[in-house]
């Protein structure tokens, strides 16, 4: 009895915990910016180092970010990709890597066990502090992400959203894939990858963001166990402004398949942008809710035409795309495109509902315990708010947010941001190019 | 690095931070069970209803009607017309979907603690009164179809996987895909629904998982209130065509449009449900679970460390087996092979592997690397609320008690070097065997990359 009535409290300690989380935030010595909420209910540890070391710092070189980071745990300080990855699995931790556009981390998932965690940190440790990029598991790497690109463009989605990025982007770094090209990634070599590493895992642009079963003094050495002994370094410069939108027009791209995919885009949104609480709150309504939006009522519900349509905006650290998009059976494409359009338009022009604000404010606030229910959860947002810069409270200033959007807003918004008559189309289906040539495919 | 410090810690995590100590069950009088969680990290609730059918239940001809009505599970009913449902889930805060597999059809709602009751009312309302409109069918299995063209029959790949398991399973209900054939999917009509409704949509042949910050008593109380009234039905009894012996190794070939080469490996092997029927020892599934795990648990597993990373011959490997399927399953091999190396090489290399197990124990390191990765795995997934709840419902969807899930560590934790050879050498023969194989097509190569493109 006595026994689960401890158990009761420290769940009780935990859920509260959990219901706003209070985010810690400290400094290391060598400046990278640490993130740490207290999560005590199960003996694990979430730890994420974020860096400004993604495609949009691969200069001319297109998939430099992606490849070095892919070399981290492939040899540090004399340690082989096979040693490393023992260490870490007779932990039973789980080790992730990404590189983005924007963001580029390093994750580890452990038991909060101090041993077991220290031996996790000295590992991980290494491949921030001493990478080794050999020769032969560069070769092979790169060799991997060859055939990588190779699959990705059998996807017709893929290419859709790669050509979209090149229009919208032109000569912006975010107009590349982060895959790179077959001819980008043959001139690269492991000193490119060294010298991309040695710039820019750096204390000063690191973002750690820890969630788990610690206290303050378990995260401090827990930040300092992995990026402590980086040098300070210093900030990568500011992204350029990406260009503003050109006139209106259709990329049409041949694919074998019995689908057209259809991407509308346009860069809008950046984190932290001062509009982007009705800008997400209108694109609730108009493609992002589920079944419950306009793009999938009128695509799918109403007309079968496809699976899946619905709309997003992607706040990057400069404006990101806002994306419709929709695939149908490929001679749909001109109705469906058709439908897209106006929808968009009218949503524009008129603005939502006040019925419809008021339904998804009341959907955003009521889910707000949803969007925080777990450890990876939290770290999703706390190494956001950390790379991106938001005010620590900006889980604490959702719900008012969301709150002062109204219908006015929302269409104020979208109108000054969003141009329906300024949209890139790109589709890639079979057939497409074809149709363009019989002139059956609106501009 | 203190390896044997370690050690210690692992084998002795506490049974607690394993055991599902807070999970009730409860029978209603209509037969409907209902399975609670008690988890107080966080102030939300999943609810989900799970029928006993799915694309494994399905009759030549009949292949993907579980999951069409399951879009239709959305399309009203008298009282609540279409679109309402998801509409009133949605002012909740919740979020709601619904999945179906070869063996259930699974409806849930995700929401913050208090809304529970809508969630129920809402899914005892369809569980019986479906609206099942002719029109609306007319449209949602277009919708089906483009979901089919999106994820099966525009991706090389999965159209393989797809025919490389109907090619493995003879007469097997593991044949049937899903999401149907497409002919079937064409030719569904209205009335099949509401006779699929009919025969399996009932309180005796659904289960309700919760799992969250609610309290067991009251959530039994609320089921009561809202699925107490629904009357048992006679459901529809299944009657699965048993596999017949295989006699020797079967090989598919692809030509599609794919512009890289692919293979897939699979072998027969029992389920853990498959051999409590057939009564043999289940020491065997969780024997294949870690030998499953050898390679391909990690990045240090052996497909990896030896075909990635050693000789190079594959750009990906890894290996599949679903110890909590119904009918027996396969253990599955699939490879990439990298550039410079065809598809013969890639497969007499995954071959090696599986000899390697079948003539050499498993050493005590890497054995206990794998046990490590099982317990640690096992605290994670407390993390994930949905996923408790699911694997509850996974288990008990196929009649196998939700405590078998707390047998998982235990059992693996006992399998010895011995057992895993044994297995391999049992079930990893020629006589269990299918393989396919992806050929690039060369001649597709210039039209994919870099891509043409016009205005």
């Amino acid at each position: 009895m006595i026994r689960l009535a401890s158990v009761l409290l420290l769940c009780a300690f935990a859920g509260a915990a959990l219901a706003t989380p209070r985010i810690q935030q400290w400094s290391t010595a060598n400046g990278a910016q640490v993130y740490f909420v207290p999560a005590p209910g199960i003996p694990m540890v979430d730890v994420r180092v974020v860096f400004d070391a993604a495609a949009s710092r691969d200069g001319d070189q297109p998939g430099l970010a992606k490849l070095s980071i892919g070399m981290l745990n492939e040899g540090a300080a004399g340690l082989t990709a096979t040693q490393l990855t023992e260490r870490l699995d007779d932990l039973g931790a789980e080790l992730s890597l990404q590189a983005l556009r924007d963001m580029a981390y390093i994750q580890l998932r452990s038991l909060s066990d101090p041993d077991i965690l220290a031996a996790g940190v000295d590992t991980v440790a290494l491949m921030l502090t001493a990478p080794d990029v050999p020769q032969d598991a560069f070769d092979r790497v790169r060799n991997q992400m060859l055939v990588g690109l190779r699959y990705t463009q059998q996807k017709a989605g893929s290419r859709a959203g790669d050509a979209l990025f090149a229009e919208l982007y032109d000569s912006h770094p975010y107009a590349h894939p982060d895959d790179g090209t077959e001819e980008s990634l043959n001139a690269l070599t492991p000193d490119h990858a060294r010298a991309f590493l040695a710039k820019h895992l750096v204390g000063a642009n690191a973002i750690v963001a820890i969630v788990g079963d610690l206290d303050r003094a378990g995260a401090e050495r827990l930040a300092d166990g992995l990026v402590g002994k980086l040098p300070r370094g210093e900030r990568p410069a500011p992204l350029p402004a990406p260009p503003a939108p050109a006139e209106a027009r259709t990329l049409r791209l041949e694919h074998p398949g019995q689908q057209t995919h259809i991407l509308l885009g346009q860069p809008v949104a950046s984190r932290g942008d001062p509009d982007w609480f009705p800008l997400y709150v209108g694109n609730q309504i108009l493609g992002g809710g589920g079944l419950t939006s306009r793009l999938s009522d009128e695509v799918r519900q109403q007309r079968g035409l496809a699976y899946s349509a619905g709309s997003a905006f992607t706040p990057m650290r400069v404006a990101g795309p806002f994306l419709l998009s929709a695939q149908t059976r490929n001679d749909q494409t001109d109705q469906a495109l058709t439908v897209m359009r106006d929808t968009l338009r009218r949503f524009v022009a008129e603005g939502p509902t006040p019925e419809e604000v008021d339904a998804t404010r009341k959907n955003l606030r009521g889910g707000f315990p949803l969007r925080i229910a777990s450890n990876g959860k939290i770290l999703d947002y706390i190494a956001m708010i950390g790379f991106y810069g938001l005010p620590l409270d900006y889980l604490d200033q959702f719900d008012a947010n969301i709150a002062a959007v109204t219908a006015e807003s929302v269409r104020d918004a979208f109108q000054r941001r969003v141009d329906p008559e300024r949209m890139t189309t790109v589709l890639v289906g079979n057939g497409v190019a074809q149709a363009d040539r019989n002139g059956q495919t609106p501009p | 690095m203190s390896a044997r410090a370690l050690l210690l810690c692992l084998l002795v995590m506490p049974v607690a931070v394993l055991a599902d100590a807070d999970v009730h069950e409860f029978r209603l009088d209509n037969g409907l069970k209902l399975i609670v969680k008690e988890d107080r990290r966080a102030p939300v609730v999943v609810s989900q209803v799970w029928y006993r059918v799915g694309g494994s239940y399905e009759p030549s001809g009949m292949t993907g009607i579980s999951h069409a009505l399951e879009h239709m599970m959305f399309k009203g009913t008298p009282d609540v017309p279409e679109g309402e449902f998801s509409r009133r889930i949605a002012e909740l805060g919740g979020e709601d979907n619904a999945f179906t597999s070869a063996d259930y059809t699974a409806y849930h709602q995700t929401l913050e603690r208090s809304h529970l009751e809508a969630a129920f009312e809402l899914e005892a309302d369809r569980m019986r009164h479906l609206t099942l409109d002719a029109d609306e069918f007319r449209k949602e299995i277009q919708v089906v179809i483009e979901e089919r063209r999106l994820r099966t029959d525009d991706k090389p790949l999965a159209l393989a996987n797809e025919q490389f398991n109907a090619t493995a399973w003879l007469a097997s209900p593991a044949r049937n895909p899903v999401i149907g054939w497409p002919s079937d999917l064409n030719k569904l009509g209205i009335a099949d629904l509401a006779d699929w409704y009919r025969a399996w949509y009932a309180p005796n042949n659904a289960l309700i998982v919760v799992a969250g910050d609610v309290d067991a008593e009251a959530v039994h109380t609320l089921a009561l209130k809202y699925f107490g009234p629904l009357e048992a039905e006679p459901v529809a009894t299944r009657r699965d065509t048993e596999e017949p012996a295989q006699f020797g190794p079967r090989q598919v070939d692809f030509e599609l449009p794919s512009n890289i080469a692919y293979l897939i490996m699979g072998w027969k092997v029992p389920s853990l449900k498959s051999s409590r029927d057939k009564e043999t020892s289940p020491d065997e599934v969780y024997a294949l679970e870690v030998l499953g795990y050898l390679l391909d648990g990690s990045d240090s597993a052996r497909l990896t460390r030896e075909l990635v990373r050693g000789s190079e011959i594959a750009a990906s490997a890894g290996a599949s087996y679903d110890l909590y399927d119904r009918l027996p399953t396969l253990l599955t091999l699939t490879a990439v092979p990298s550039d410079g190396h065809d598809l013969d090489t890639m497969e007499t290399a995954l071959k090696a592997q599986i000899d390697r197990l079948k003539t050499e124990l498993v050493g005590v390191d890497e054995l206990r690397r794998v046990k490590n990765q099982v317990v640690a795995e096992k605290v994670f997934e407390r993390d994930a609320l949905f996923y408790q709840a699911t694997q509850i419902g996974q288990l008990e969807a196929i009649d196998l008690p939700h405590t078998v899930a707390g047998d998982y560590v235990p059992r693996v934790r006992a399998v010895t070097a011995e057992q895993v050879r044994d297995v391999a050498r049992k079930y990893l023969v020629d006589s269990g065997l299918t393989v396919a194989r992806v050929h690039p097509q060369p001649g597709e190569h210039s039209r994919f990359s870099p891509g043409r493109a016009t205005r």
